[in-house]
């Protein structure tokens, strides 16, 4: 039998003004089971708890309940006080009558009504409480890092730092990403490579940290804490242990005419190749689509070359499975593919580039040697417009309906480099607004219109026209001279949006984390857990949560270790025990709460059972790993035979909480 | 349908609030001391999927007079996908409801968020409202069930 | 574009028009904008542009009252009222005689006049 207790607290005049506190206790004594029910003036207070600690040893409870505030306020409160006095602290059921009751009530009679009935439900359910422990799993003390740009090198440095394990996945042949391919930074206007390259040293060369490069995640199974993933390490038909970087075959190779993904397309490069030359690790990869040994068979130069004989043309993608105990997302951005914005002529002349081409084209590792040239003459460009805001906070199918944060920033510094170094040149730039919140980022703005005089002209470039004479007729508004204007240009330069790799979604499938409509990563809490996702164990870091800047990137990279390490320092970790329950005797095997489980925590086996004629048979039986099981309920509902339950929130107890409403 | 004129009637409504948005929803309209009708009593779950038809037939049968299920706006799940689970389930038991003559105002599906205290008390206020405009429900409800 | 005029302009006001960042706050605060056909911020803006012909031959630049309200509240310290300033002393360069016959004066004088501007009507219509 059980000896129920209930509590009803005043919560000063919170609940007492419209409660009346003393009729609720009184009308609750009267349930089945109860044994004592009584009122305190603050029950979360110190003595309230010790009268409940009291009362649990007194009357030796099976089960408390207390009319209170929200169970969202003080539920761990009373859990904790009841484990104190040695009651399973899942036996303790709250009645929401402040929140839900006396605060929205004002009438005396209807909410002590009400507040009796929320106490009789309460009650209810207490009597199919079970007891439930919380389980204990261990902790992987291993990290994987999706990603290998300044985000997911950063991390992986910071979480090294901290003495674990970590592994950067990189599906290019070179860790580095975009960063790499930038000339200088805002707002100080130092090259990138000076300041990113010692990192990619540092993580190439720090113990703990393991490079994957050329690799991709297939598969993602498990749990916080736990996560078994595999790895593809894709074919690059160079042994990288025996390759020493030195070049000598990218320089024999006699197909040179490969577009160059690093230079953005503008140059070419070898089939075989090493992306660039501070490239980590520094191997050489074959591009099979372009090698003459592969394509035709007959080359080889290469092999011939290599003095270490680290070629293998018969190299094949290798599998590999490993288990982590975190994982961080860090897959970064890309700029939009601008061919739906015809007006700009971006497919129509070598003239009009993107942000990043240009980036590049003003690189001294680019294609011209760090000297700014048109790309269709190779001429000195005398009037140069950027076009802000191309695909951004557009809101049709062609762009994105975000503003991609950095493009503001970085046209100011293409403008100011450019008037810098060439100051015959004349640079106008094209806005609907100039956005430079962030330190020093206003001042770095204004720099480039009154130090180094860019002409920033509200309104949008309407049309780019290339004329006969190779230059290009910009057609725009001129918004505050109220007036269209058209700017014989020698080169466009386009601010494309950004979004997210392409390779985020899929990853988000396997990882089962959420995205928003734009693909990029969506956190736990927008203000309050930033880095991390909703699915325990998974942490974001960088652009492909959404648009950051170089700075803000590396911030949150950091946030992000420390979440993973708070993680891995745990030896094991506490799970929820509100979890689904298969009652193997019901079950019969139909795989439904499998399919509707959004953690794939629903697994099945063949055992064995008795049969009523003595006889065993072998059954396929659902089993739920509760490590893995957040508690929803889908599968609840989905199982045809009702063997599959809800531990706190079973069926009985939910209905015997409908019945005391209705009755 | 009939129009309920008893004014005094005071229907018996159940809502299922999902732990992660509704019911701190609910919560919210409380501390803002936004009003709604004390008919309307919330039962805490941990998700709207975890709402079993059965609930909703029980609750009927005991005698409730309007059914409520609260859950976070499509996307915005806590368990990623649950609210549309529930959304078509709800769909299919209401489209039977109607068949066995529970009217159509009798049962509702609402997506509150935990920000919308606001919204969650003019949900219950109007919903209360329908249903009392219906009057009581004596289709589904076991008169053995039936308090003396 | 008359980039001589310009020059004139920018080293006659001393303002730098460079500075503004087109907040609109010097036609804001402007109590002749009504009177105005280009108001202060559409002359730094136009004066940036080198776009100074069209504002001599407007009233505009006789329609300002140098009150330096827009001088006293421009966040970035551009002075449009120099600006305004500095072009009508261009168009008065530019022009013949003065704007105002020295005889014509006494009819327009108000016996509430202030002193100060009488003097300043005597500095912006004559040369």
């Amino acid at each position: 039998m059980q000896r129920i207790g209930v509590f009803v607290c005043h919560c000063g005049t919170n609940i007492a003004a419209t409660v009346d506190v003393k009729a609720v206790a009184e009308a609750l004594s009267h349930e089945p089971g109860v044994v004592v029910s009584q009122d305190y003036q603050y029950m979360c207070s110190e003595s309230g708890q010790n009268l409940v600690k009291d009362a649990i040893k007194e009357h030796k409870l099976t089960g408390i309940v207390i009319c209170s505030c929200s169970p969202r306020m003080h539920e761990n409160t009373f859990r904790k006080a009841a484990a104190a006095a040695g009651l399973n602290p899942y036996l303790v059921e709250i009645a929401n009558v402040r929140e839900q009751c006396s605060w929205i009530h004002k009438d005396i009679a209807t909410a002590t009504d009400k507040a009796v009935i929320l106490g009789k439900a309460a009650v209810a359910k207490v009597h199919l409480n079970a007891p439930l422990t919380s389980m204990e799993s261990p902790v992987v003390k291993r990290a994987l890092v999706i990603g290998g740009g300044i985000a997911g090198i950063q991390t992986a440095l910071d979480i090294a730092e901290a003495g674990f394990d970590v592994d950067i996945v990189e599906k290019q042949p070179t860790i580095g990403g975009k960063m790499a391919q930038i000339d200088k930074t805002f707002p100080t206007l130092d090259c990138a490579a000076c300041i990113l390259t010692p990192k990619m040293v540092e993580a190439a060369q720090n113990e703990k940290i393991h490079i994957h490069s050329f690799s991709e995640v297939t598969d993602v199974k498990g749990f916080v804490g736990n996560f078994t993933v595999t790895i593809k390490k894709k074919a690059r038909y160079v042994d990288e242990t025996k390759c020493t970087g030195c070049g000598l075959c990218t320089e024999k190779c006699p197909m040179k005419k490969v577009p160059n993904e690093f230079n953005m397309g503008l140059d070419n490069r070898t089939a075989i190749y090493i992306p660039f030359a501070q490239a980590v690790p520094k191997v050489a990869t074959i591009d099979p689509n372009y090698c003459l040994m592969m394509k035709t068979g007959k080359c080889g130069v290469c092999s011939k070359m290599c003095s270490v004989g680290a070629i293998d043309y018969k190299q094949q993608d290798q599998l590999i499975e490993e288990k982590y105990g975190a994982i961080v997302v860090a897959t970064g951005f890309n700029p939009i593919k601008l061919d739906k914005f015809d007006e700009f002529a971006y497919s129509h002349s070598p003239d009009v580039v993107t942000s990043l081409e240009l980036e590049r084209l003003m690189n001294a590792a680019g294609p011209n040697g760090g000297t700014l040239l048109r790309p269709s003459d190779k001429k000195h460009p005398h009037t140069i417009v950027f076009v802000q805001c191309v695909g951004s906070r557009c809101d049709d199918e062609k762009g994105k309906p975000y503003c991609s944060k950095i493009c503001c920033m970085y046209t100011a510094k293409h403008a100011m480099l450019i008037r810098e170094k060439y100051p015959d040149t004349e640079v106008y730039v094209f806005y609907i607004d100039v956005r430079t919140p962030g330190k020093n980022f206003d001042e770095f703005y204004r720099r480039a219109v009154e130090q180094y005089n860019v002409h920033y002209i509200k309104g949008m470039v309407g049309k780019v026209t290339p004329k006969s004479d190779g230059q290009l007729d910009v057609q725009a508004s001129d918004l505050l001279a109220n007036e269209q204007l058209h700017i014989n240009a020698d080169m466009v330069v386009l601010a494309a949006a950004i979004e997210p790799d392409k390779t985020a979604r899929p990853l988000a499938t396997m990882l089962t984390t959420q995205m928003d409509t734009n693909d990029f990563f969506t956190e736990a809490h927008p203000k309050l857990r930033p880095v991390e996702s909703a699915t325990a164990g998974i942490f974001l870091s960088g652009a492909c949560q959404g648009p950051k800047d170089i700075p803000e990137t590396v911030a949150q990279a950091s946030a992000a270790a420390a979440k993973a390490i708070g993680l891995l320092c745990k030896n094991s970790i506490t799970c929820n025990p509100c979890v689904a329950q298969s009652d193997e005797l019901m079950c019969n095997g139909c795989s439904s709460c499998e399919k509707v489980c959004p953690y794939g925590a629903i697994t099945y086996t063949d055992k064995e059972f008795r049969m009523p004629d003595r006889t065993t048979a072998i059954r396929r039986v659902a089993s739920v790993n509760p490590a893995v099981c957040q508690g929803c309920g889908a599968c609840t509902v989905a199982c045809p035979s009702g063997a599959m339950d809800l531990k706190g929130f079973s069926n009985s107890q939910i209905m015997a909480e409908v019945d005391a409403i209705c009755k | 349908m009939q129009v309920n004129d008893n004014k005094d009637f005071q229907p018996t409504i159940v809502a299922f609030c999902c732990n992660w948005c509704s019911y701190a929803g609910a919560d919210l309209s409380g501390t803002n001391r936004l009003n709604y009708p004390t008919n309307v009593k919330i039962i805490r779950v941990p998700c709207s999927c975890r709402v079993n038809p059965m609930f909703i037939l029980r609750a009927f049968q005991r005698g409730a007079d309007g059914v409520i299920i609260c859950g976070c706006h499509p996307g915005d799940c806590h368990y990623t996908s649950g609210n549309y689970y529930a959304r078509r389930r709800m769909t299919l038991l209401f489209s039977m409801l109607d068949y066995l003559g529970i009217e159509r105002d009798r049962t509702r599906v609402e997506w509150v968020s935990a920000a919308e205290g606001q919204k969650f008390a003019k949900t219950m206020n109007e919903f209360t409202e329908a249903v009392r405009k219906l009057g009581p429900n004596r289709r589904l409800e076991d008169l053995r069930c039936r308090k003396q | 574009m008359n980039k001589y005029l310009k020059e004139q302009v920018l080293r006659s006001s001393g303002a730098n028009v460079l500075k503004c960042m087109r907040c609109g706050k010097c036609s804001a605060t402007c109590p002749s904008y009504d009177e105005m056909e280009y108001h202060p911020h559409q002359f730094v803006y136009m004066v940036e542009k080198g776009d100074i012909e069209t504002l001599m031959k407007s009233e505009s630049i006789y329609k300002c009252l140098t009150c330096f309200a827009c001088v006293d509240r421009c966040p970035r310290g551009v002075e449009p009222a120099k600006v305004v300033e500095a072009v009508r002393l261009a168009a008065e360069r530019q022009q013949g005689g003065d704007r105002l016959v020295p005889t014509d004066i006494p009819e327009l004088l108000d016996d509430e006049l202030p002193q100060q501007a009488i003097v300043t009507a005597f500095r912006k219509y004559t040369k």
